[in-house]
């Protein structure tokens, strides 16, 4: 078969363009993963959490987050005795690379790893003029990059401070729970990245996940509970004073 | 973390919101207030502001035609806001927007002047000559006929659509309050009052607005300025703000007396970071120094000069506040953590994308488009407007 220089001047551009889609690759398919059959969350045990940041440094290789924005960070609560309901809480980079040493000024001190809750009544998702942020029949708040307006309402909406502006794309971003790797069968980059085990996904769906044991066997409750988001991220041994 | 007092969620530090969105609440509510004026004389006829009819059609127009532009200039992708036309999110306060503004731009406002000068257009695309001979036989759609009949269908058809327009101008910008007011995640915004407050000081702001455009082109165009007219819109004012300014109260004390979790955290920022924008401009100087002044002109008998000058002088303060009172909402707003324990800084940029200069000229855009549509549309009585009393209508 002859190419003619003149076909040659028609393919050349076509594969110019396909190119790029042959360096980025094919997307790994997950032929086996089933959305109505997932419900996901996240369990963090606090009493685990050591505040390393080994979950921040974590999320921000996998998902390429920008320099001093955050899909998860962690936070240094300090609650004296004398007045409980103004805690201290400080987060130096997002606790990216963990803490100074804390004070001794009596009370207690905990850390408290955050990200964005999932939460099945999300007044971010809510708010999206265009429905470019949705909720997944699997329970995770997406966001559509390619169809977000930049408008920033779900930032404002969000009671927890979970998203931002990404300032390369000029849309919302947010935490995805590793969507591209919890559908494969793999955990969140956080969660394999924790050294205590104190970030676990669960499966809300998944009868045989120890979430179900966990929530029965602990005092378990999630973040600003009065805003009635309906949030699926569960703090084990979550102190008054976290807000 | 420079500007950052106490602990801020990571993702906060920044500000979402920046003085263009301050703008967008302040344009729209030069619209409706300066809509809800007009209205005053076609729907409740009232006779004396009838000098300011043609003019507060003419400004709410203005106003309507730039109100978007901040919103776009805000968007990360603008190319993008047409979707909101396309797939609106039902579930969003914000995806009515681009209904509600076409609709009032489309359906009442456009609608309302077309009819309003419908008589005019036709006689001047008859009377005048070149490109404005073309222009104004473009603006008569091709309805050329002025009779004494086609003129009352006019009329009437204009009272309806003014009769229906006075809703629309409550919807547009109490709408845009219902965005702020819906925000279960902010305190500072979170109530049902904020539709209804924003409803009010819209009316300030427009009634202000009108006023003061009245009273300056009067004064340029070195015409007596009616003083039958400007005291009643000043009336309206007066009124319009104590009611507003009722309303802003009643929030507040309901705020300090209910002293729930977050208002530590509001009455600190309303005592440091926006002691000088709320409490100094907004609330003194640009709410009870206006009232007070306007009310003084209600209960002493001034003289007209005197009048004059304590109208410009509370109109002008009026429209302070009103920018003060939008600032405070939407940049207040942002200034704390929802974990109510910190405090940001805006830091406002002077020639970038959302900064000082781009705002100054969004303000000053609708001044020059509103000097167009009186070269165009002219608002005063004919002698002026280059109308001639005697020109044969066509039929």
């Amino acid at each position: 078969m002859s190419i003619s220089r003149r076909h040659m001047l028609l393919l050349l551009p076509a594969a110019a363009v396909a190119w790029k889609y042959v360096l980025a690759g094919t997307p790994d398919a997950a032929p086996n993963y089933k959305m109505p059959e997932h419900w996901w969350g996240m369990l963090i045990d606090l009493p685990n959490c050591i505040g390393c940041g080994n979950c921040v440094r974590a999320c921000q290789a996998e998902n390429d987050v920008p320099d001093e924005y955050f899909r998860t960070w962690v936070e240094r609560y300090h609650v004296s005795d004398y007045d409980i309901e103004n805690p201290h809480v400080d987060s130096p980079e997002g606790g990216k690379k963990g803490f100074p040493a804390a004070k001794a000024e009596g009370g207690k001190n905990f850390f408290v790893p955050k990200l964005c809750n999932h939460c099945a009544d999300s007044p971010c998702t809510q708010v999206c003029p265009v429905g470019a942020t949705f909720i997944s029949p699997d329970g995770v708040v997406l966001v559509d990059k390619t169809y977000c307006l930049g408008c920033r309402y779900c930032v404002q909406a969000c009671p927890y401070g979970c998203r931002f502006i990404n300032p390369k794309t000029a849309t919302a971003e947010k935490c995805t729970l590793c969507y591209h790797r919890i559908t494969k069968g793999l955990t969140t980059a956080c969660c394999e990245a924790c050294p205590t085990g104190a970030r676990q996904l669960a499966d809300l769906k998944n009868p045989n996940d120890p979430i179900h044991e966990f929530l029965k066997t602990h005092d378990v409750q999630v973040l600003k509970p009065y805003m009635a988001t309906h949030a699926k991220v569960f703090y084990n041994d979550l102190d008054g004073s976290v807000r | 973390m420079p500007g950052v007092e106490g602990f801020m969620y990571p993702n906060e530090v920044e500000l979402q919101w920046s003085v263009l969105i301050v703008l967008y609440p302040f344009l729209t509510g030069l619209v409706a207030g300066a809509f809800i004026l007009a209205s005053l004389e076609r729907v409740f006829q009232v006779e004396a502001v009838k000098p300011t009819y043609r003019l507060a059609l003419l400004t709410a127009l203005a106003f309507l035609l730039v109100a978007p532009l901040p919103l776009q200039l805000h968007l990360g992708h603008p190319e993008r806001s047409y979707e909101m036309y396309l797939t609106p999110h039902r579930t969003s306060a914000m995806a009515m927007f681009g209904f509600v503004y076409l609709w009032y731009l489309m359906g009442v406002l456009l609608l309302e002047i077309w009819l309003d000068y419908r008589r005019d257009i036709v006689v001047l695309s008859q009377s005048t000559t070149g490109w404005r001979r073309l222009l104004y036989r473009l603006m008569t759609l091709g309805s050329n006929n002025i009779s004494q009949h086609a003129l009352e269908i006019d009329d009437r058809l204009g009272w309806l659509i003014t009769l229906i327009g006075i809703p629309s101008a409550f919807l547009l910008h109490g709408y845009v309050g219902f965005i702020f007011g819906s925000v279960k995640a902010n305190p500072w915004w979170s109530s049902p009052l904020m539709p209804v407050v924003f409803i009010f000081s819209a009316m300030v702001s427009g009634i202000a607005t009108v006023m003061l455009l009245y009273m300056l082109l009067t004064w340029a165009r070195k015409e007596t300025i009616d003083m039958r007219c400007v005291d009643t819109v000043a009336r309206y004012l007066f009124y319009t703000f104590i009611i507003d300014f009722s309303l802003e109260m009643l929030d507040l004390i309901h705020r300090i007396y209910e002293a729930d979790e977050s208002f530590r955290s509001l009455d600190f920022m309303v005592h440091t970071k926006l002691y000088m924008s709320h409490i100094v401009i907004q609330i003194i100087l640009g709410t009870v120094t206006p009232i007070a002044l306007l009310a003084l002109t209600q209960v002493l008998r001034l003289g007209e000069m005197a009048r004059k000058r304590i109208y410009a002088l509370a109109g002008c303060l009026t429209l302070v506040g009103i920018f003060a009172m939008r600032w405070n909402i939407v940049i207040g707003g942002q200034l704390f953590s929802k974990s109510f324990l910190g405090y940001t800084t805006y830091k406002m940029g002077l020639a970038t994308r959302e900064g000082l200069l781009v705002a100054i000229a969004l303000t000053i855009l609708p001044l020059l488009i509103l000097w167009v549509l009186t070269k165009l549309l002219p608002p005063w009585p004919e002698k002026d407007s280059g109308l001639s009393p005697d020109a044969a209508p066509a039929h």
